[in-house]
């Protein structure tokens, strides 16, 4: 790898409806592997925002710790970033989206920081239904710490040593389905046209949007044998093609009424699905369950938009705040003065 | 037997069930002695329990002002006889056992010293109600009718509490008034009433309470008002005793003032978190995005949010956490007192990291020490630690109003405004030192749409917030936050210190609910000849005034509740050490508030055993008298 990036662009690079180029959404140079499937989901990410002209100020990256969660270094300089502590982005996205519910808040997590470490936020971070895209870069193994196995390593998958996990794996796109998450969605690293329609769906999407990203270690989980190497993935994955319109564009495209639907979102954007054998019905908890379970039963991994809930009540729905984000309130607005002081004390005599 | 007699100065202890709905009835009764103008002080000891198991509440009335536990029972109110044995074993010599008389009471109880008060509480109960719910609870309601006649307690005062505390349920006003009537009938028809130990009102009470404006208040709703008025808008909790009743407390207020009227929306947020940890990682994300955000815990929530007060140090986010300690270690006994959260609280979290401390004495420090913490945080960019107790937060004390001044406006910090970061030619360096003062400038998200972004970590960085593992970097960043430890100092509350009248070597240091007491075993020794100058501390970093007391006294007492001598250790880790056995350990750790009686004989045993002999008395000019008692 290099370690300059290139200052040079091209004149006539492509601009969005704000009249920025997809270079103001890049970040910092990436420290990650060669290869590794987290840069390929970053740069998802840029194409995602850069199309859907979000300005990068109004969006907050969070994440925990692992190799994962240092990617929002490597996206989006322009935004604040906040990488906390391991396992506990959600209680820190959690705070400051109560704080603010005007940004726009992308988490990026890893296996470890989700589904282990993290599993106690993670779930309750899908109860609440905070309006965020949480994004799990999941490649089933300890990347910085060279290695290890973590909880979403398939049963029989082995690790680079060659020991086998007979542990049974927690699948974080069934449990969020289960625990009552809007907006489920599982894609592939390397399955970019997939991919950036599902970030930007996500992003779209008024609650908690799960996007559980398979992405290859290439270092310590890219042999045979391991079920999340590039080679398994690419010839166990069952894609179901998304596509992204934002609300302002007409729909143009023909399509056969058999294979494809429509799901619209709740900022009026339209996210079409083309689906393949399968004919579940993607609004149905239950339906979703069985069309995953169906699929791992035959080895093949199912990706696509899992899981949808148009209508559901995110967190600030179900405390009643304010539409006004706390933090823009005033002191004349926050403190109740003196004379009521006067009356708690005359309560109190 | 001699009859002990004394007018508004004893101890009364009640012994109860817990879950019989004696609660109410004891706060009545210590409600309308304050009502009379007398001062009191109130304390429920009580189990980790719902029902079932033993309870007491013990009032002491002292005229004196004394809000302290004073140490032994003059009249003991005994209605659970599952601890009658430790009941009156307690009764001091020439004191009162108050119990139920329905059956004969066991010879086992019986002492020659003590007086016996016998009310038929279960059969009057069984004459008057037929429902086996109002059996009980007027049982309680009885006592206190009695207990009106035999202290000389004016009826008329407990007949306006009853009207207040059952406003809007109108329908039970009569029939409890008519259970203090049963209970006053009783005790007027059978004893001589008043008894020995009684109060009157209109008599002088001590100076700090002269014009009594006083109030009766609980310091945990205290703080959370001090968060009300600091303008926190996001509350983020894990339910532990005793710190819980913050929060409910908070909620309370913030419905009756905090609700837009056109909308019906919150202008707050209060979310019950899933553990302490995601509770403080809430408080972490709120304040990093300029919302005033806070949470409230106990001992084992210290250890769970230990670490994120470490990443709040490094990076640097203000936060608020008001600790009301209890018994540890572990679970170790929640409904009991202790200050021995102090190190943890101190160097909470691993690495080089020390956190601000506030120590409250008084429900009217706790609400004006929460209020100023919300701008020590931001000013300082680090959490602020409010070390309250089980004692102090869960307990009614009397205490002088809450103050707020309509001039006090917020200081939110060095906080770059989207016009400032306009304004500004230079790279922002959200670490950089511009004022000298260790304390950088910081940024909200979405203020501005080409500067002031940067990237918060817990892992080091340069002064543009770049991540480095460059070690030069890192030690620059350890120590400016060192350096703004040290600005910390100013900012702080300083200690109350008051000199003894006489000259002397000896000091004595506290601070939180120890004061109270610590103070009154101060006079108690005075009084023997032994004479102390004292220091309540009410923050950390310690700043000189605290150096200068160490400094100017050979043999310093250092008086708290825990079992390692939290503070002595602080103070010798923090301050420009003096010898260590120059700080002597006074220490109590079972769990209930120390006495005075307790401090005054471990102080006055070590100057007496330990061959400290005090200097010869010489009196010295007056000085301003500090007000907590």
């Amino acid at each position: 790898m290099t370690y300059v990036k290139p200052a040079f662009r091209h004149p006539e690079a492509p601009i969005n409806d704000l009249g920025y180029t997809r270079q103001v959404y890049e970040g910092g140079l990436s420290t990650l592997c060669a290869g590794c499937g987290h840069d390929s989901v970053s740069a998802a990410i840029i194409d995602a925002c850069f199309e859907l002209s979000i300005e990068p100020h109004r969006v907050a990256k969070l994440s925990g710790i692992g190799c994962s969660s240092k990617t929002p270094a490597y996206f989006l300089s322009g935004s604040h970033s906040f990488n906390s502590v391991h396992g506990r982005m959600p209680s820190v996205a959690t705070g400051a989206n109560l704080a603010n519910r005007d940004l726009i808040y992308i988490g990026v997590s890893g296996d470890g920081d989700t589904a282990s470490i993290g599993l106690g936020q993670f779930a309750h971070v899908v109860r609440r239904n905070l309006n965020m895209t949480y994004m799990v870069e999941n490649n089933g193994c300890y990347g910085l710490t060279k290695g290890q196995d973590s909880a979403t390593m398939d049963t029989g998958s082995s690790n680079k040593k060659g020991d086998v996990n007979l542990y049974s794996p927690i699948d974080l796109a069934r449990l969020a389905i289960e625990i009552g998450a809007t907006f489920v969605g599982r894609s592939f690293s390397g399955d970019k046209q997939q991919l950036v329609p599902l970030i930007k769906a996500a992003i779209s999407h008024r609650g908690f949007a799960l996007l559980d990203v398979i992405s290859p270690c290439v270092t310590f989980n890219n042999h045979a044998g391991s079920t999340k190497s590039y080679e398994n993935v690419r010839n166990s994955n069952e894609a179901m093609p998304v596509d992204f319109v934002p609300m302002r564009e007409e729909i143009t495209a023909t399509y056969d009424s058999g294979e494809t639907c429509e799901v619209c979102m709740h900022d009026g954007s339209v996210v079409r699905l083309y689906k393949q054998k399968n004919d579940y019905d993607i609004e149905d908890r239950q339906s979703a369950l069985q069309a995953i379970h169906h699929y791992q039963s035959q080895g093949k991994v199912l990706t696509g938009l899992l899981y949808i809930d148009r209508d559901s009540e995110e967190l600030h729905d179900v405390l009643g705040t304010a539409r006004r984000p706390l933090n823009t309130m005033t002191e004349q607005e926050l403190c109740p003065g003196s004379k009521f002081l006067d009356s708690i004390n005359a309560g109190l005599r | 037997m001699q009859v002990k007699q004394s007018v508004n100065d004893f101890v009364i202890k009640f012994a109860n069930v817990n879950g019989t709905g004696s609660a109410s009835a004891n706060g009545m009764f210590a409600k309308a002695i304050f009502r009379m103008g007398i001062p009191v002080s109130p304390r429920n000891i009580f189990p980790s329990n719902i029902q079932g198991m033993p309870t007491w509440y013990e009032v002491r009335v002292s005229e004196d002002g004394y809000l302290g536990r004073r140490g032994g029972t003059d009249i003991m109110v005994c209605v659970n006889p599952q601890s009658m044995a430790k009941d009156v074993a307690e009764v001091e010599p020439g004191g009162y056992f108050v119990y139920d008389n329905t059956k004969p009471l066991d010879l086992r109880y019986v002492r020659d010293d003590i007086h016996y008060i016998g009310i038929p509480l279960t059969e009057i109960c069984l004459r008057e109600y037929t429902d086996a719910r109002q059996r009980l609870l007027f049982k309680n309601v009885i006592y206190v009718g009695a207990l009106a006649a035999l202290l000389n307690m004016d009826f008329a005062v407990l007949k306006d509490l009853v009207g207040d505390q059952f406003k809007g349920k109108e329908k039970l006003i009569t029939p409890n008034i008519y259970a203090l009537e049963l209970g006053y009938q009783y005790a007027s028809n059978n004893f001589e009433c008043p008894i020995g130990i009684r109060v009157e009102s209109g008599r002088a009470v001590a100076k700090h309470i002269k014009d009594f404006d006083n109030i009766l208040m609980d310091g945990n709703t205290a703080a959370a008002l001090g968060a009300v008025y600091a303008g926190a808008t996001v509350a983020a909790w894990y339910p532990i005793t005793p710190s819980t009743s913050v929060v409910d407390a908070f909620d309370k207020y913030c419905r009756r003032l905090r609700i837009d009227p056109g909308t019906g929306k919150k202008n707050y947020a209060i979310v019950q978190a899933e553990d302490e940890l995601s509770a403080m990682g809430m408080v972490i994300g709120a304040n990093w995005n300029g919302a005033r955000a806070f949470t409230a815990t106990s001992g084992p929530g210290i250890s769970l949010m230990s670490e994120f007060l470490g990443l709040a140090y490094f990076a640097e986010v203000p936060s608020v956490l008001i600790d009301v300690q209890r018994a540890g270690p572990s679970t170790g006994m929640p409904t009991r007192t202790q200050q021995s959260d102090i190190l943890s609280a101190a160097y909470a979290s691993h690495g080089d990291t020390k956190h601000v401390l506030l120590f409250p004495a008084t429900p009217a420090e706790c609400f004006s020490m929460t209020l100023e913490s919300f701008d020590l945080a931001e000013r300082l960019q680090t959490p602020i630690i409010i070390m309250s107790d089980l004692d102090l937060g869960m307990n009614e004390w009397m205490s002088p109003p809450l103050e707020f001044d309509d001039d006090f406006r917020y200081d939110r910090g060095k906080v770059l405004s989207g016009d400032d970061l306009e304004a500004m030619t230079e790279r922002f360096g959200r670490y950089l030192d511009v004022d000298g003062d260790g304390i950088p400038y910081r940024t909200y998200p979405g203020a501005h749409p080409e500067k002031g972004a940067y990237f918060t970590r817990g892992t080091s960085r340069d002064e543009y917030a770049a991540y480095t593992e460059d070690g030069a970097a890192y030690v620059r960043n350890m120590d400016r936050l060192l350096k703004k430890f040290e600005t910390a100092k100013s900012l702080v509350p300083a200690p109350k210190i008051k000199q003894a009248a006489m000259e002397t070597r000896f000091g004595a240091v506290f601070f939180g609910t120890t004061a109270s007491p610590a103070y009154e075993a101060i006079e108690i020794l005075e009084k023997e000849g032994i004479d102390l100058d004292t220091m309540r501390i009410r923050s950390f970093p310690f700043n000189m005034d605290v150096e200068e007391f160490l400094k100017e006294h050979d043999r310093i007492f250092v008086v708290e509740q825990n079992r390692d001598g939290q503070m002595r250790r602080l103070l010798l880790n923090e301050t420009y050490a003096p010898a260590k056995e120059k700080l002597v350990p006074i220490l109590e750790y079972d769990g209930l508030p120390v006495t005075a009686r307790k401090i005054a004989t471990m102080i006055r045993n070590y100057i007496t055993h330990g061959n400290v002999t005090p200097i010869n008395r010489r009196r010295r000019a007056a000085d301003a008298e500090e007000v907590v008692a």
